[in-house]
């Protein structure tokens, strides 16, 4: 991998505010334009992408192709500055129309997210700015066999050998999209004689990477996401371990942003439930007027669980936007409470909003072939509280609450 | 007397991975295996061995991170008192 040589402008450091510069290119078309074109193209295959279980192929291709993967990265390295606030929606939108692609996305941006707020050196520059010129796609392996899903725990660790290389060897529960990725994220201890807490995360070439597949995915929803078990080999140079450890990189954004996008994701599948709800209780609405049809108190009480859920979304992703990597924010017991229960509560809401619309539907939602469908979007949010096992975050934030003092004078 | 008082603490919550007993007063703790759910065991053993309360802003990573560190933070609550 060669490695550019540093730009005439200040490098933009990972937290600072990028400012346009000139671009070679023509300038790029609205975001919600080139979102909603991704979106339909998303919702076009969403039904065959679940029904057999395949790799979204035909809307990651069209997410890359506008340029959708590098929104996070500065604009002084390729990419066009977004805010956590702004890819979220983008996340929002596609969960409105596949959830698997959603989530792919959601997964990938989290990724991107650590590399552009703590990789705060030249080496992963270069890398952004590759992610960006070729839309490269980023997955991530954090959980490990024999560990669960506790992803501040690792049993494999980096093996340097004398030459500024390493290998690594992880046994992988899961890893969605491996096989269509570019570039894999990997956990580790920071060496063999590191403490099981004491980790780094590691960027790996695909091409550097063998995957030797152990389970299959053949599940209930998120049929799409591709995530089957793999034991992962790869070699790459000892410059590509982030240079922040991943204790802080986990804290001060890959757990909230996940959380955010993740939610963000779960609230479009809401969304998306509630519309058909809504077209459901106006079709009725037409056939009498003057009478309200009997759907009508459902989807009103409806409409107030969506309206908190959507606050608490983008409440949170405000939140991270203002506090940047090393505000003292991120590491308050508050602020990752906070962060904790989003992913419940969005995981618990997601189910409970599309039960509701389905029941507001009748047998419209119940059928397989109807414009108003519910089956994919029902099967799929049952996989949100499973995703880090609620209980596991529950018990987290309880021992959290043993210190909690904010608020108390 | 107040880091014996802490040295024990560690060795009861911290759960280290090496001997809470002689690991040097500047040492990182996390580094050397407690983790932020020990760490929470800590400060609770903390407040209860020194009958202290720690506020809101102390509650940081950067408090506990080391022997030598948490002896400043009970320190200067102790001081207040």
């Amino acid at each position: 991998m060669t490695q550019d040589t540093a730009t005439p402008e200040t490098a933009a450091s990972a937290d600072s505010v990028t400012t346009e510069t000139v671009q070679a290119d023509a300038p790029k078309r609205e975001l919600t334009d080139r979102v909603t074109e991704a979106v339909t193209v998303a919702a076009e295959h969403a039904d065959v992408v679940d029904r057999d279980g395949r790799f979204p192929i035909e809307a990651m291709s069209a997410i890359a192709e506008l340029g959708l993967l590098s929104l996070l990265v500065p604009s002084s390295e390729g990419g066009e500055g977004a805010t956590i606030s702004e890819v979220a929606s983008v996340c929002r939108r596609l969960g409105r129309a596949c959830s698997s692609t959603g989530l792919i996305y959601a997964m990938h941006q989290n990724q991107l997210a650590g590399l552009v707020r703590h990789g705060d050196n030249e080496r992963f520059a270069a890398h952004r700015r590759r992610i960006s010129t070729e839309q490269l796609l980023v997955a991530s392996s954090t959980t490990e066999i024999g560990i669960g899903g506790d992803v501040r725990r690792s049993t494999c660790a980096v093996e340097p050998d004398t030459e500024g290389n390493f290998h690594l060897e992880k046994n992988a529960p899961v890893i969605s999209y491996a096989e269509y990725a570019d570039i894999i994220m990997v956990t580790a201890r920071r060496s063999v004689d590191a403490a099981p807490n004491d980790q780094v995360l590691v960027l790996v070439d695909r091409s550097a990477t063998s995957l030797e597949q152990t389970r299959a995915w053949d599940t209930l929803g998120f049929r799409g996401t591709c995530s089957p078990g793999w034991i992962l080999n790869a070699d790459g140079s000892i410059e590509d371990i982030m240079p922040q450890p991943f204790e802080r990189i986990s804290a001060h954004t890959m757990l909230p942003c996940a959380h955010i996008f993740w939610a963000s994701v779960w609230l479009g599948m809401a969304e998306e439930s509630v519309r058909k709800a809504r077209v459901y209780v106006q079709k009725a609405a037409r056939k009498s007027p003057g009478k309200t049809p009997p759907g009508a108190l459902r989807l009103a009480e409806l409409g107030i669980h969506l309206q908190a859920f959507q606050s608490y979304v983008t409440d949170a992703a405000a939140a991270i936007d203002a506090n940047p990597p090393g505000s003292d924010e991120l590491d308050s017991i508050p602020f990752t409470i906070r962060m904790n229960g989003l992913k419940v509560y969005a995981s618990e809401q997601v189910v409970e909003i599309i039960n509701r619309a389905m029941l507001i539907t009748g047998i419209e939602g119940y059928r397989e072939d109807s414009e108003l469908s519910m089956g994919r979007l029902m099967r799929d949010a049952r996989g949100a509280a499973l995703m880090v096992n609620n209980d596991r975050i529950l018990n987290h934030t309880a021992s959290l609450e043993l210190i909690n003092r904010r608020g108390t004078k | 007397m107040n880091e014996d008082t802490i040295r024990q603490v560690l060795i009861e919550h911290a759960r280290l991975g090496t001997d809470a007993a002689s690991v040097g007063a500047q040492a990182d703790l996390y580094a050397a295996g407690m983790t932020s759910h020990a760490s929470v065991n800590v400060m609770l053993g903390l407040e209860d061995a020194f009958d202290i309360e720690f506020p809101d802003e102390m509650l940081r990573r950067g408090t506990f991170e080391s022997i030598s560190s948490i002896q400043a933070a009970v320190g200067s609550l102790a001081e207040q008192e």
